[in-house]
């Protein structure tokens, strides 16, 4: 169990430390397994059952953290975004460039999600950027509490820049609110043209779609306007961005959009002019669901 | 799969429950989901009974009860059922509608004993 918040969270870890002493999912997974189920019957019970309404959202207690992590964010003027793709889309890559690109004009800071290895962190560390590495074990995405802990970890600056690479899955962290201010789609142009109908999940969660590899292009017989067709079709207010992350091409556009969500979440941060009520989003009271 | 993530929050919620109400044993968990939201019944199942195991819903019964999904076409005036994000309008075939319903993912009632 968490020692900070109380929480449960198997089988993941931060920087190599377990953020749960007992992974909880690798023991109901392995219960799970080639085990008979146990008879369910009951001998004369005198309790008379009843029953109690609940309303619950399963992702209720995501939510709070998620609140914990945006209202941290908030009060820092800090703009932090969620990426999400596939693997292989290029993330880590256009990451390091974007980090390159603004240096001198905005600090970025990094959340690496990744079910095993440190290697995309060691990446963005050589760029000079600070990054801190969640391994998320047999987990399929981050979620909001795991991302709290990183940010203590991480400690970034007020008026800085977050981006948390999520664990590419183009399924599970459709549903995860991190707290960010965006999620924002990295699709490349050797996936194919339907992935955002194939996924409308994510495709409808994101605000931005940034269409990766453009350099790429005239070896394949990928149709651009179809891609966008279909991710508008899904969600028709999401932005669209058309990117090389190798080459540069499409980049001043990118990097204008995240000055321009920095400037914002700086101002509003100053005018908001909240009380720093915890020096890490866990530090919030503690939850329960 | 994040079904097992989500299982674990029905735990979650039914052992903050059992805390505040003090019953014993979880009889039977009646869950609301929707259509459209993120999760697949039949993994959903396998996960509640994998999380569940030698807790206080250890044997509990799971329900499922399915919210169609549903949304709003402009060109209508009114809600349509649809059965994926991106469907066109039934009626008119219009497209894209808003999603009005069907995105649930709740733990509705328990019954305990």
């Amino acid at each position: 169990m968490c020692t900070i918040c109380g929480c449960a969270s198997g089988g993941a870890s931060i920087e190599g430390r377990a953020l749960d002493a007992r992974p909880a999912s690798e023991t109901t997974l392995m219960h799970a397994r080639g085990q008979a189920p146990l008879a369910h019957g009951h001998a004369f019970d005198p309790t008379p059952a009843r029953m109690i309404r609940i309303e619950r959202d399963l992702l209720a207690h995501n939510a709070a953290h998620a609140a914990d992590n945006r209202r941290w964010f908030a009060q820092r003027g800090i703009f932090a975004l969620n990426l999400v793709s596939s693997p292989g889309s290029g993330k880590t890559t256009l990451l390091t460039r974007t980090i390159e690109l603004l240096r001198g004009r905005l600090e970025v800071a990094v959340i690496e999600g990744d079910q095993h290895t440190s290697n995309d962190t060691q990446r963005i560390r050589a760029t000079g950027a600070k990054a801190v590495q969640i391994n998320t074990g047999k987990g399929c995405h981050l979620d909001a509490h795991m991302v709290g802990h990183a940010l203590e970890q991480l400690a970034p600056a007020r008026d800085t820049v977050v981006m948390i690479e999520n664990v590419g899955n183009l399924v599970c962290p459709a549903a995860f609110d991190l707290g960010e201010a965006h999620k924002v789609v990295v699709l490349s142009v050797t996936e194919g043209e339907d992935k955002p109908l194939k996924y409308s999940d994510l495709f409808s969660a994101a605000s931005l779609l940034l269409l990766n590899k453009i350099d790429l292009l005239p070896y394949l017989e990928f149709d651009v306007m179809r891609c966008i067709e279909a991710a508008r079709r899904v969600n028709p207010a999401i932005g669209v961005l058309q990117v090389s992350a190798i080459r540069g091409e499409g980049m001043a556009d990118w990097l204008a959009w995240i000055e321009a969500g920095s400037r914002t979440a700086r101002a509003s941060a100053r005018a908001g002019a909240m009380p720093n009520t915890a020096d890490s989003p866990t530090g919030f009271a503690a939850r329960e669901a | 799969m994040h079904e097992l993530s989500l299982a674990q929050s029905v735990l979650h919620i039914v052992e903050a429950v059992a805390r505040r109400d003090g019953f014993a044993r979880v009889n039977a968990v009646w869950l609301e989901i929707g259509a459209l939201a993120p999760v697949d019944p039949g993994a959903m199942r396998f996960c509640f009974d994998a999380v569940t195991r030698d807790s206080i819903a250890h044997g509990a019964r799971l329900e499922i009860i399915a919210i169609p999904g549903s949304a709003w076409c402009t060109g209508c005036a009114g809600s349509v059922p649809v059965v994926a994000r991106y469907d066109a309008c039934p009626d008119c075939g219009r497209y894209p509608l808003r999603i009005d319903g069907g995105t649930e993912m709740r733990v509705k009632e328990l019954e305990v004993g």
